[in-house]
């Protein structure tokens, strides 16, 4: 246990010495230190815990719970000021009514006295564990090298980075809390401080947009919030007492349990950025990367998503769990479509997130034991594959000084280290037989059996957006490619702290691709077979093999390289038989009126089919009549057996 | 021991018959395809192992490309799809198929962009839209079969008791509608075409020659034992001969239109085979609960 609270403490205490230094080398070693330290005590605790299945652990509560309730208002107190600060008065309403339903629960229910375990883990907290201690100190490295860069080029930006690198380690602290938390008291402060770090990160720049964008982010996020506080309301006023700790909860009357998993799920949608609430994880991309990078990829959205998927066994096979996979699949392929229309890199990433983790609310939603560990697996892949893709995005945004996937062309060619983690990344994001097609295959699988109809539609639904999901990654994958011209590589192409962060998760990337079979084996279907009841293995071993054996076959093809570079003769592009030359970059030919023309390619965009505006509203509408429903069949169905 | 038995136990038997005969059986109906073709044009056309000498004279040919990357896309997608084949004809899982099979195409795809040239450029994003056109087709067929024969291996899909095609109508005719886009046929050969009268460069294809292009024709012709194995599927073992014939006929029938249209604009390409897919595969998944 003690492991568990050093893990929760010791990013946060790091994190308040790093608010103390200065910038300079002093700090980035203390700040790379801090995340060493975080990262080998995630994996301490993989060693200590593995293979034990559940652990709980009872904590003394007369010092903790006064604190958390004493903190919990404290940031309340924080949001409505800050809201009231910049008059938006809807947040500070919003948060006001947060606090009231908080501070009567506290103070009426006493939900304090309560005995039971206030921490636990397991495999699945286990997992979580590592997603945020390796990916969350990669990405601080990562951002010492990124934030000084990011410095000298924002030279408007006001220097803030002791702020920057405190609230970077609190949010890995709070989410270790939130991993780690059994009593549903202490998971809601975590998530509050996830929701607050977050604010503040976004609006990082501190002009007038990115406070626009925090601001908005804040505001969905409290809505969670409420929703959040509404379900501990009505925990502890219907039920027996002992239901806030969680693995009583999960057991608990259908009545309760189906009531709360509604409300919490539904602040896990808001905070995981499902439609309608998507909108302000595209609007986060201000904030500099690595602050993308965490929000994307092992915080916040994850966050959203554990939530979930803790609650998917109460999910399952009931219409409540039908709903959330449906605001789920649509934000999946609603998500996917808008990426196509979307030649702005962060962007593209931060809807692709968006579309991947509706895939995983559509899993949970499903709820059975195939579906969670799709889902689990999905919230691997995707924390790995898609941090490298947004830190070495960064790192060309640095060199490059634009976002655009339009100037991306033939970076293979300038800077092919980042380039190739680019490519690998990309094909870890939708490529057989990398990480997230293994839980695509799944997800598959699992939809077929869910209550019919839905399932087929819910299966019609993950078709089509797995056709958009080709088509967009592959145009980006070849935009990389695409060498008109030989050039040089770029000497540098990234500071070290950078480069030493893009290669670690690249090889992350393709272990987890390599033992992905193993995680299965020795956490992921313990932790499944634990919460079903159940004995058999999810998947065959002739399927497995099957996909080591591609990962394998993709790994050694480059070798063949060799091969194909002997005896070729170099030729230059053909350009409609026209006189042709070409000059560093530029390939020019001869244009019909006598003049040398540079020749220009761009992708395909299709911006009136997959326009962003006309999508998002459909996915808007559609998900808040889901959630409409959704709250008609709770309060319709559930209250008679709550009465009872 | 009947046919299952043996497959059962020894599946590479499948995979290795794919691997050697399907370029024969691929070249021979290749070959009778040109010489439909030249006899609806007024031709005598071609011996019918043409397909085949031509792709053993293409890598007799001099080597030239851009760049030396290209090759290495145009092999892994060559070594994708046997693999794709491999899966297929082993009695493998099938949506495992169906991802290797993108998998091979984005290769191709790739192999196009990196050339950098302004043809090959349209030609692979036009081969995109494609993919993305009949990807969502394919999963719902796969599908369907699971939901009839309640296996996803291709092997328990052939052996099913009576043919699929009886429950699943919809999902056939909406298959055969794609297939003419996978087969580069027009109206839908918008990547690529066969045919020297639908354009002036060869779009996907115009960087590579030599044994460049002759990989991109070998795949091509295992790709089609592939789609056409997945015609198959929809009598299987219990109506094999008329498995065939359909088969058979289908191709003719592709040859028919493949002559007597020209090509459409890619966005009409799209939008039907997607729509196609809707009103005919996801009404046939969901009928298949009402039955």
């Amino acid at each position: 246990m003690e492991s568990i609270i050093f893990l929760i403490l010791f990013p946060l205490f790091a994190g308040v010495i790093m608010l103390a230094l200065p910038n300079g080398r002093g700090r980035d070693s203390f700040v790379n230190f801090a995340g060493v330290v975080t990262c080998i005590g995630s994996l301490y605790l993989l060693y200590e815990y593995f293979g034990k299945g559940a652990q709980f652990f009872f904590v003394d509560g007369t010092f903790i719970d006064p604190l958390i309730t004493v903190a919990e208002i404290a940031i309340g107190l924080f949001i409505i000021g800050m809201s009231l600060k910049f008059r938006k008065y809807l947040i500070a309403v919003l948060a006001a009514c947060q606090m009231a339903l908080i501070t009567y629960t506290d103070v009426v229910f006493e939900p304090s006295h309560y005995a039971g375990y206030d921490l636990f883990i397991d495999e699945f907290s286990l997992i979580m564990t590592v997603i945020i201690g390796v990916i969350g100190s990669l990405i601080c490295i990562y951002a010492t090298g990124y934030m000084k860069t990011y410095q000298e080029h924002h030279k408007d930006v006001k220097d803030k980075r002791p702020l920057f690198f405190f609230l970077m380690f609190l949010f890995l602290s709070a989410m270790f809390g939130i991993v780690f938390s059994n009593n549903i008291m202490w998971l809601f402060l975590f998530w509050e401080i996830t929701t607050l770090c977050s604010f503040l990160l976004i609006a990082y720049a501190g002009d007038e947009i990115s406070w626009k964008n925090g601001f908005w982010a804040l505001l969905l996020n409290v809505i969670g919030g409420v929703a959040f506080a509404g379900g501990i309301f009505f925990i502890n006023a219907f039920s027996s007492g002992s239901d806030i700790y969680l693995n009583e909860l999960l057991t608990s009357s259908p009545g309760i349990a189906l009531v709360a998993a509604t409300f919490i799920g539904f602040a896990g949608l808001t905070k995981s950025a499902q439609f309608p609430f998507s909108s302000w994880l595209v609007g986060a991309m201000v904030a500099p990367t690595p602050v993308s990078a965490l929000l994307h990829s092992s915080t916040m959205v994850k966050a959203g998503v554990y939530v979930i998927v803790r609650f998917a066994p109460v999910f399952e096979a009931n219409l409540i769990g039908i709903a959330f996979a449906f605001i789920g699949a649509i934000t999946f392929l609603t998500a996917s479509a808008i990426a196509i229309s979307q030649s702005n890199a962060k962007k593209v990433l931060a809807y692709s997130t968006i579309a991947n983790l509706g895939l995983v609310v559509a899993c949970a939603g499903i709820g059975t034991e195939e579906a969670v560990w799709a889902a689990i697996l999905l919230i691997i892949f995707h924390a790995v594959a898609k941090s490298l893709l947004f830190l070495s995005v960064g790192s060309v945004e640095n060199q490059k000084h634009s976002k655009d996937i339009e100037d991306m062309g033939g970076l293979i060619a300038a800077m092919p280290k980042v380039a190739l983690m680019m490519l690998i990344g990309m094909a870890g994001m939708f490529l057989a037989p990398f990480g997230m097609l293994i839980s695509k295959w799944a997800s598959i699988h699992a939809f077929v059996n869910a209550i019919p109809p839905f399932g087929m539609l819910l299966i019609a639904i993950i078709a089509y957006g797995s056709g958009i999901t080709v088509f967009f990654w592959t145009k980006w994958m070849g935009r990389i490619l695409e060498v008109r011209t030989e050039r040089e590589p770029l000497e540098t192409e990234a500071s070290k702290p950078e480069m030493r962060a893009i290669l670690t998760l690249g090889a992350l990337t393709v272990l987890a691709c390599l033992i992905f079979p193993l995680i299965s084996y020795t956490m992921i279907e313990p932790y499944t077979h634990t919460i079903y009841n159940s004995v058999s293995p999810l998947l065959s071993l002739s399927n497995e093999i099957i996909m080591l054996f591609m990962v394998v076959v993709v790994i050694l093809l480059p070798v063949s390289l060799f091969h194909f570079a002997k005896g070729r003769t170099l030729r230059r592009q053909y350009m409609g038989a026209r006189v042709s030359e070409v000059s560093g970059e530029h390939l020019r030919f001869l244009g019909s009126m006598g003049v040398m023309k540079e020749a220009e390619l761009s992708n395909y965009y299709f911006e009136g089919i997959f326009g962003e505006e006309k999508l998002n509203r459909a996915g808007v509408l559609s998900t808040i009549l889901i959630i409409v429903m959704l709250f008609a069949l709770v309060s319709w169905f559930v209250p008679l057996e709550v009465i009872m | 021991m009947s046919f299952l038995d043996v497959m059962n136990v020894y599946p590479l038997i499948g995979v290795l018959l794919f691997i050697v005969l399907s370029p024969l059986v691929g070249g021979i109906i290749f070959g009778i395809d040109r010489i439909i073709t030249a006899r609806m044009q007024g031709r005598v056309g071609p011996p019918v192992l043409q397909p085949l000498y031509d792709i053993f004279k293409l890598f007799e040919k001099e080597k030239m490309v851009i760049h030396e990357s290209q090759n290495f896309w145009i092999f892994g997608y060559l070594i994708f799809m046997i693999i794709t084949g491999a899966l297929f004809f082993g009695g493998s899982d099938i949506l495992l198929v169906i991802f290797a099979l993108t998998l091979a195409h984005v290769a191709l795809i790739l192999g196009a962009f990196s050339s950098g040239s302004p043809y090959a450029h349209i030609g692979a994003e036009r081969e995109l839209i494609q993919l993305m056109a009949v990807e969502p087709m394919i999963i719902i067929a796969a599908v369907g079969f699971y939901e009839v024969t309640g296996s996803f291996n291709t092997l328990d899909i052939i052996s099913s008791g009576s043919p699929l095609i009886l429950v699943l109508p919809g999902i056939f005719i909406g298959f055969v509608y794609i297939l003419t886009v996978k087969l580069r046929k027009s109206p839908f050969d918008i990547s690529t075409s066969h045919h020297a009268h639908q354009e002036l460069v060869r779009g996907l294809n115009t960087e590579f020659a030599g044994s460049t292009l002759g990989m991109v024709e070998l795949a091509h012709l295992y790709e089609t034992a592939i789609l056409l194995g997945f015609i198959f599927l929809f009598f299987g073992l219990a109506a094999p001969i008329i498995g065939l014939i359909v088969v058979a006929l289908i191709y003719l029938i592709e040859i028919f239109v493949d002559n007597a249209t020209s090509r459409v604009k890619w966005g009409l390409m799209f939008k039907s085979c997607w729509i196609v897919t809707a009103v005919l595969g996801v009404v046939n998944l969901m009928a298949l609960y009402l039955i």
